[in-house]
């Protein structure tokens, strides 16, 4: 079953690449989504019956990042046809190719229970979806290409040799490879501290270069801003829950050796660091596609500092993951659809979109309202929860300065969000033929609709895999809840409405 | 051979690299490294395992061969003898590289290393090597040059890799090479791309984008 979840998106990549019709070609993605995501679900059943010395299986944590990742490509697989028609100019078959390579490459890093093959599968991410930033062809996106290759390499250069440091505290310590993550995490004493600490540090400055946390974000607004709509969804939630998937591995490691306060620091200290340079870069922001960058720069920001918060904040955080990764796609593909029909994504020549584009206009504007915190959608959720865990934990401060951040990030992309919607047409603008169909909006509307439903809901099953997924983050002791005490009165009110 | 002759040819060739403005020069000065890394496990007395033998045909084929061969096929198609104005002089680089090493000496001594390994100057020479990397790939406006950079900074990591080489998997091995290989093959393409779009390779040209 492991095996196949990602042999199947790779069969599929390799028969897009060989069928010759376009058309053929862009039906494959949302075939091919669907399938991954009802071969997902039946893995699902086994996710707890992993065996120790295996090189792939699911757990909790690979699995909740996986079906997050497969959801987000379902949403984006049944876009693409319809945007593909719209570019029937460009050849699809390297980016279908890229999108479906893509799947495969995050299932087997999903799966992998190996930090070298972890770090592999990261590695071939960044490498399969650097054509994808290329797609428009033009010098904007060669140079974001040529930024996201060069920055990305560099930084997944030294989550390599982090996790070669991981080996070696391994080896110093008398343990021998296959240094499988359940084993360093079953004989975490024997890691030598010094160089298990190293490995962390360069892991985090690694992934998190992959991830977009600042300042190692440089990347990312030149290539989601330089890239279709639907590839900035991609990047923006699915190869940053990659990363951020490999980070959480090292974390567990380092929370099973009892390192966890040093790491947690960190954490908080590049999760606030994020959040703060995304608001500065988000104030007057003209262009609204890499407004969407600098935000997601601010939620990797927030990602990273509800699980160096750990205990309630953490699950949270893995809940944020969700949350962020479908919101980001309904901004995302939103803003694609506007950039088309205005073809500009600047300010004063976008204005008034909610009456050129009714249906993205509103979308854009819900999506905004519901990233930056809004209820009932799901991101209030996980920012509420992880603030209060942040606040009830004995993190006062830092709890105090993340909801000031949130608060100026909404002031601060609210300006530019309602000048696009609501503003006045300017007398400048282009007139394209582009309006919005159900093919372009009915993916954004579902997706959208799943945002507000996980707010108010989460099946039964789901919020076992992700109670789980957080046990496996927090590693069993999970410090700040035994501090919280037996009736944690603030946080359980919003958490019940998840049973 | 002692590794330890090795391990300091690398160093040196890592100021040699920083010195040279032809750009044929430090692919030249690559394809050295990349042998001279394929020999320490030789000269680690390592030979007697199969899969390191392996391993070290490996890079010497990659590195040595396959990637200067991508490289210098890109290099004909630019032609782009040499890297002018580069954005740090090549005296300051070469200072900055010696500074670098002395870091790595005094880093890697802060770093304990397990009893009875014998060769000390890998972790020194591993970080320098990074560095060198580094600081040619932030340093250097061409792409080709910034590649060679690249190829460095992996090589760096490499030679960290050394002291874990008995008992590395070579599944893992072969991923991380072959996604070396692949890496550059993509900047390759990449840099004829650039070419065809501003008619040279000059990444200043890459600096429109910004806030």
């Amino acid at each position: 079953m492991a095996l196949l979840l990602i042999a199947f998106p790779l069969l599929m990549a390799l028969a897009a690449f060989l069928v010759d019709s376009s058309r053929l070609r862009a039906r494959m993605l949302p075939v091919a989504g669907t399938l991954h995501l009802v071969l997902l679900l039946v893995a699902l059943r086994h996710w707890d019956a992993l065996p120790g010395g295996a090189w792939l299986g699911l757990d909790a944590l690979g699995a909740w990042v996986l079906m997050v990742i497969s959801v987000l490509f379902c949403i984006c697989a049944f876009y693409a046809p319809s945007y593909l028609v719209l570019r029937a100019d460009r050849d699809s078959r390297i980016f279908c190719v890229s999108l479906l390579a893509f799947l495969g490459l995050a299932s087997l890093l999903a799966q992998a229970r190996h930090p070298g093959v972890a770090w592999v599968a990261m590695e071939a991410t960044t490498l399969v979806t650097a054509p994808l930033v290329y797609f428009n062809r033009n010098r904007h996106s060669l140079e974001a290409t040529w930024k996201y290759l060069l920055i990305g390499s560099v930084g997944i250069a030294l989550a390599l040799l982090g996790t070669l440091f991981l080996a070696y505290a391994a080896h110093f310590g008398g343990l021998e490879e296959p240094l499988h993550y359940t084993r360093l995490m079953e004989h975490a004493d024997l890691l030598s501290r010094p160089w298990l600490r190293a490995a962390f540090v360069l892991c985090l400055v690694g992934y998190g270069t992959k991830m977009g946390l600042a300042p190692l974000h440089t990347w990312k607004p030149d290539a989601y801003g330089e890239s279709p709509g639907i590839v900035g969804a991609l990047l923006a939630s699915g190869v940053t829950s990659c990363a951020f998937l490999a980070l959480l591995r090292i974390y567990g490691v380092m929370v099973a050796a009892g390192e966890v306060r040093f790491a947690q620091e960190l954490l908080v200290g590049f999760g606030m660091l994020s959040m703060a340079w995304a608001m500065v870069f988000l104030v007057r922001q003209m262009d609204f596609k890499r407004m969407l960058a600098y935000s997601s720069v601010e939620h990797m920001g927030i990602l990273v500092f509800g699980i160096g918060i750990g205990g309630v904040a953490a699950r949270f955080a893995l809940f944020h993951l969700a949350a962020n990764a479908l919101v980001k796609t309904v901004l995302f593909l939103a803003a694609g659809n506007i950039h088309r029909s205005y073809s500009s994504k600047t300010l004063p020549q976008v204005t008034g979109a909610i009456r050129r584009t009714p249906v993205s206009g509103w979308l854009f504007l819900l999506g905004f309202l519901a990233i930056t915190g809004l209820p009932p959608f799901a991101p209030f959720i996980s920012e509420f929860n992880i603030a209060a865990g942040a606040i009830t934990g004995g993190h006062l401060l830092a709890g105090v300065a993340f909801l000031v951040l949130l608060a100026g990030i909404f002031i601060a992309m609210s300006e530019t969000v309602l000048q696009v919607v609501f503003g006045t047409p300017s007398p400048q603008r282009v007139r394209t033929p582009y309006s919005d169909t159900v093919a372009t909006t009915a993916p954004l509307v579902a997706a959208l609709g799943l945002a507000a439903l996980l707010g108010v809901w989460l099946p039964r099953p789901m919020f076992k895999l992700l109670e789980q997924a957080a046990v496996s983050v927090n590693g069993s002791m999970a410090p700040m809840e035994v501090r919280v005490g037996p009736r944690p009165a603030p946080v359980l009110t919003v958490e019940v409405s998840h049973d | 051979m002692s590794p330890d002759l090795l391990i300091a040819l690398t160093i040196l060739s890592n100021f040699v690299l920083v010195a040279t403005s032809r750009v044929n020069k430090a692919i030249q000065i690559a394809v050295v490294q990349g042998i001279l890394l394929g020999l320490i496990p030789l000269a680690m007395g390592l030979g007697r395992h199969p899969h390191i033998l392996l391993m070290v045909a490996a890079t010497i084929a990659v590195k040595g061969w396959l990637i200067p061969f991508l490289l210098r096929r890109a290099l004909r198609e630019v032609h782009i003898p040499r890297e002018v104005d580069p954005y740090v002089g090549y005296t300051v680089s070469l200072m900055l590289c010696a500074l670098g090493t002395g870091l790595s000496l005094i880093l890697a001594h802060m770093l304990p290393l397990k009893g009875g390994t014998k060769e000390i100057l890998l972790v020194p020479a591993a970080l320098s090597t990074l560095f060198t990397g580094f600081l040619m790939l932030v340093s250097r406006r061409k792409a080709l040059t910034q590649v060679v950079g690249y190829l460095i900074l992996e090589n760096g990591i490499y030679l960290f890799g050394l002291l874990l080489v008995e008992d590395m998997p070579l599944l893992v091995e072969t991923g991380i090479l072959l996604d070396l290989f692949v890496g550059v093959f993509v900047m390759g393409i990449v840099i004829n791309h650039i070419r065809t779009a501003f008619d040279s390779t000059d990444t200043r040209h890459l600096a429109e984008l910004r806030d």
